[in-house]
């Protein structure tokens, strides 16, 4: 597994996807790996894509990555969806929508269960963007569990954020106007064959007026019909667009910075949780302070003081 | 619809057994379950009494065989005037070998054709398409042309017998192919009777054998609705199905109601166009399943017809033929067992006496070793032999609708009614049949059902014998069928020569009118017959249509 | 950390019906494993790339057409070439006896048939995946 890294950086499919693995699952190996990866990324560009159940986001995807393929370009597709908080599991089926694309070997698509993640995101996508990215990618996609408030994640990652929309929505983009409606570069209406199509992109264009004063760029709105490929060329414009401006106003390296933020956050509290409460260094005593606090023995201040004491020291 | 001082009377003896009869035996005798449901999750009752159905009007809710509501029966003498058609569905493997099971069952007293085609041709692709590879003849018949129906129906009385041929998104060519050959053996398109399923919703909801997006696909259908009132009077140019909605995993209740709700969009498409609804609507038939708990799909079956008769009047229909449901029936294959195999002979059984009681047209039953393949000749003469045993045998034929007036049977007819009536609400707040299709509404239905009635099995709440109960360590000892190796390499070289010895530039020219026309709106079943009289194979004709129509891809919903 | 066991539920061919494939998706998903379910009429090439992609750990095949000894044994044979030897292969569907017996020789661990509990799916998964 030594040349791993190399092989990734090949565009091997099957090395690409066992690193992914390997790095889902807070393997060693990975992180060895990154060293070598991290390097090479920077040139793909990272579009996140969230939106409400039933916007058709997973479709939109297929549209859009047929079109870059078109001009040759090479795609990466991370499709996120919930893991069930009781067992564990998840359903991993946006891939449906994509099965065309699955034997074109210029477009890789992993399914990923957001593992307890809240956000949206999920731990390791940070790594997957990366191995992408440096595995020849030109545009890396990601499709988030996007429903509602809470999810707004995508940021961190993406240069270029999509929140998808559908008609119909009505009071539903009121009560989503904090969260989601806040953090998109561009928006999407899709199904804009459906009624009330008109009334939805007034309300998504009265929210951009209030929210683009005095901003060097009004947000798009853009109507699509991903199942017919109506609205697609257009907007991969704006996405090239937002790319540009990002680029021209300096904007891009800040925000790229933003990203590594995140990344380094995340590695440092996924390596610190897996210390207190896996390791078997500390579990024990993690434990008998549960019990305490249980028994009301000790509070959780407390608690965590003792925790924390004994990392700082 | 009692007399309210004898109910009164009624009552008081009941409160009274109850009290000193009832109660006092369940305490030290209780119940072997706490709550009793049948598979639509209804609660049924220990005892249903006349003040179940005290509410409900004889003359206006039950009354006659042959006149409205029809709940009793669509004919006065149901099967004592004449019985339901045995008819066996099946075929596979090629033309040739499926012709000699056709002749083996109408041998033995089968009373009706039907046809089973095999996954390519459900599909609209011939034998030789890359994406048929495997599939040959595997679960129905293999037919990519004219030719091949010639073959399939070599030798057999079409003139006099009656075709039922389950196809859907291709079915106006495959209809296609049986007129055309009809004509060619000079039978005139005005005599022959069959049936083809032509049943698109119910393929998005349940069954997957879609090909064409829902508005392309409604045309066709319409398409055929208009040709047969004129062309071909005797022929039942739809089976609106709930047999697939219920394989799919549905419960009773859902069968009924997503059923009829596609019956209704087709008669509104129908009458959209323009066409009078006494003109299509006796002509459209209905095809049901037959599954495990006996009085509810008897009492589906009544529920259906009531609320057909109810919901057609509603729409303007004027003529009692167009009023009156007949429907076919399948017994459940969803509930056949690989395990003791031969057990499912007595499942069918009573199964199929359910479809009787509830007064079904047309019947097949399933054999015993379906669950691990298509049915040897002896598994479906004895499935054969299971009709004609309950026909002679039993007495249930000597009445018509033996159950009606049952306290329970009437309740339970009703409820489902009303049950059903619900789920028409909820489709229509979600803007009707096809966007409640877009939107997954039956697919996910079905599924939660689906996946609640193996969880039930898992966990033992529900028995199935054999399965998980009552289980024995065998050798399954049934023998079965084998299919000749070499058919799909027969067809496909049939194929190649029909292609090269008929008239190309004539095909050719047909093919490209059919374009046309498809593009435009005009009926296409002229332009297809012509298609299929220049031997223009399934897999050609369909191709068309597929670049004109495009294809559908079905929403995720799991 | 957690190990996920990543199991690829797919149907080959033009068989559409997909009752039992969607209830065995859900229950594996009940036993904390991750899903991808890749829906109806999919290829061979398309269940091996899928299956590669994912780096799956199991691929659950579903038939009911009938054309389980092609379709079964032309997926078993490619994930070999393609060196995934170590994907644990399990079907079900409508496979008589003899068949399965076949397939089993075939590289296809598990065959499940009609009668068949989702626990004893879980279970065999559980037991027989390699990694």
């Amino acid at each position: 597994m030594n040349d791993i890294a190399a092989n990734v950086l090949k565009g091997d499919p099957r090395s690409i996807a066992r690193l992914i693995t390997l790095a889902e699952n807070n393997d060693p190996i990975a992180a060895n790996a990154m060293k070598t990866i991290h390097p090479k990324t920077g040139n793909a560009h990272v579009i996140g894509i969230t939106g409400v159940m039933g916007s058709g986001k997973s479709t939109l995807i297929y549209e859009l990555t047929r079109e870059y393929r078109k001009k040759g370009l090479k795609v990466g597709i991370i499709a996120i969806d919930p893991t069930s908080p009781f067992s564990g599991g998840a359903l991993l089926g946006d891939r449906i929508r994509m099965m065309e694309l699955a034997t074109d070997d210029g477009v890789f698509i992993r399914s990923m269960g957001t593992r307890g993640m809240l956000g949206g995101l999920t731990s390791a996508v940070y790594d997957v963007v990366e191995i992408l990215d440096a595995s020849g990618k030109n545009i890396v996609l990601v499709e988030t569990v996007g429903v509602g408030q809470a999810e707004v994640d995508v940021i961190k990652i993406a240069d270029t954020t999509l929140v998808v929309l559908v008609p119909g929505l009505g009071d539903s983009i009121q009560t989503i106007k904090a969260g989601i409606m806040e953090i998109a570069d561009i928006y999407v209406v899709n199904k804009a064959d459906r009624s009330g199509v008109e009334q939805t992109l007034a309300e998504v264009e009265s929210l951009v007026e209030i929210a683009c004063i005095n901003k060097d760029r009004k947000i798009p709105v853009l109507a699509t019909i991903s199942k017919e490929n109506k609205g697609i060329v257009e907007l991969i414009d704006e996405i090239n667009k937002h790319r540009e401006h990002l680029k021209k106003t300096k904007t891009f390296e800040a925000q790229r910075r933003k990203r590594y933020e995140a990344e380094l956050v995340e590695i440092i509290r996924k390596r610190l949780m897996n210390f207190i409460f896996d390791e078997s260094t500390f579990k024990g005593k993690v434990e008998s302070l549960i019990d305490q606090i249980s028994k009301k023995e000790l509070d959780p201040y407390t608690a965590a003081d003792e925790i924390l004491g004994k990392i700082l020291k | 619809m009692f007399d309210k001082k004898e109910l009164e009377r009624i009552k008081q003896k009941k409160d009274e057994w109850d009290k000193n009869c009832y109660s006092k035996h369940v305490k030290t005798h209780p119940e072997r379950k706490d709550r009793f449901e049948n598979l639509s999750g209804i609660e049924i009752k220990n005892l249903y009494r006349p003040d179940d159905i005290a509410h409900l009007d004889y003359i206006k809710d039950f009354g006659f065989p042959g006149e409205y509501p029809f709940l009793r029966g669509i004919h006065p003498t149901m099967h004592r005037g004449r019985l339901w058609t045995m008819r066996q569905f099946s075929g596979f493997g090629s033309a040739e070998e499926t012709n000699q099971r056709y002749k083996y069952l109408l041998g033995h007293g089968e009373t009706g054709l039907s046809v089973a085609f095999d996954y390519p041709t459900l599909y609209g692709y011939d034998t030789d398409h890359p994406l048929s590879r495997g599939e040959f003849g595997k679960c129905g018949v293999a037919i990519s042309s004219l030719q091949d129906m010639e073959i399939l129906f070599s030798e057999i009385p079409i003139n006099n017998v009656t075709t039922s041929m389950t196809i859907n998104g291709p079915a106006a060519i495959v209809w296609g192919f049986y007129i055309a050959n009809a004509e060619n053996r000079g039978i005139s398109k005005d005599t022959i009777g069959g049936t083809i399923q032509n049943d698109i919703l119910k393929e998005y909801i349940a069954q997957k054998s879609f090909i064409f997006p829902p508005e392309p696909s409604m045309r066709l259908i319409v398409d055929t609705f208009e040709y047969g009132f004129k062309y071909v009077p005797r022929w039942n140019t739809i089976s609106i199905s709930g047999y697939h909605i219920r394989e799919a995993g549905s419960t009773a209740v859902q069968e009924l109601a997503f059923t009829l709700g596609d019956g209704l969009e087709y008669v509104k498409s129908a009458m959209e166009r323009g066409l009078l609804i006494d003109e299509f609507a006796p002509r459209l038939s209905f095809f049901f399943n037959a599954h495990n708990d006996f009085f509810e799909e008897i009492a589906k079956y009544r529920a259906a017809r009531r609320i057909w008769a109810k919901e057609l009047k509603k729409l303007g229909a004027k003529k009692p033929r167009s009023l009156l449901m007949r429907f076919h029936t399948q017994t459940a294959g969803c509930t056949l067992t690989a395990q003791q195999p031969e057990i499912n002979i007595t499942r069918v059984t009573l199964q199929a006496l359910a479809a009787i009681l509830g007064g079904t047209q047309s019947l097949h039953t399933n054999s015993m070793d379906e669950a691990l393949a298509l049915p040897s000749e002896k598994a479906v003469r004895i499935a054969l032999r299971t009709q004609q045993i309950i026909a002679e045998e039993s007495g249930v034929t000597d009445t018509v609708d033996p159950l009606g007036g049952s306290y329970y049977i009437e309740w339970l007819t009703d409820k489902m009614e009303e049950e059903t009536y619900e789920y028409f609400d909820k489709v229509e707040k979600l803007g009707g049949v096809i966007p409640a299709i877009e939107k997954g509404f039956f697919q996910r239905e079905i599924a939660e059902a689906a996946y609640r009635y193996q969880k039930q099995i898992d966990e033992n709440k529900r028995i199935i014998v054999g399965v998980n109960n009552y289980t024995i360590d065998e050798e399954i000892s049934v023998p079965i069928l084998k299919m000749d190796e070499k058919g799909e390499e027969r067809q496909i070289n049939r194929l190649k020569k029909l292609r090269k010895d008929r008239n190309n530039s004539k095909f050719e020219r047909n093919l490209e009118n059919l374009r046309k026309a498809a593009e435009g709106d005009e009926n296409l079943m002229p332009y297809i017959l012509d298609c299929v009289h220049s031997y223009a194979t399934l897999g050609e004709t369909c191709q068309v249509l597929r670049d004109v129509f495009g294809e559908y891809v079905e929403p995720a919903i799991y | 950390m957690e190990r996920k066991i990543r199991v690829l539920v797919a149907k080959p061919g033009l068989d559409g019906h997909d009752r039992g494939a969607k209830i065995v998706a859900r229950a594996l998903r009940d036993a904390g494993m991750e899903v991808i379910y890749t829906g109806l009429h999919q290829t061979v090439d398309m269940i091996v790339e899928t299956a590669i992609q994912e780096d799956v750990d199991a691929v659950g095949l579903s038939l009911l057409s009938g054309a389980h000894m092609t379709l079964f044994v032309d997926v078993t044979r490619l994930l070999k070439e393609k060196g995934m030897e170590d994907v644990l292969v399990v079907g079900g569907g409508i496979i008589p006896e003899d068949d399965a017996l076949k397939l089993k020789k075939a590289g296809v661990a598990g065959v499940f048939g009609p009668g068949t509990r989702c626990d004893d799916i879980v279970k065999f998964i559980k037991k027989n995946v390699k990694r």
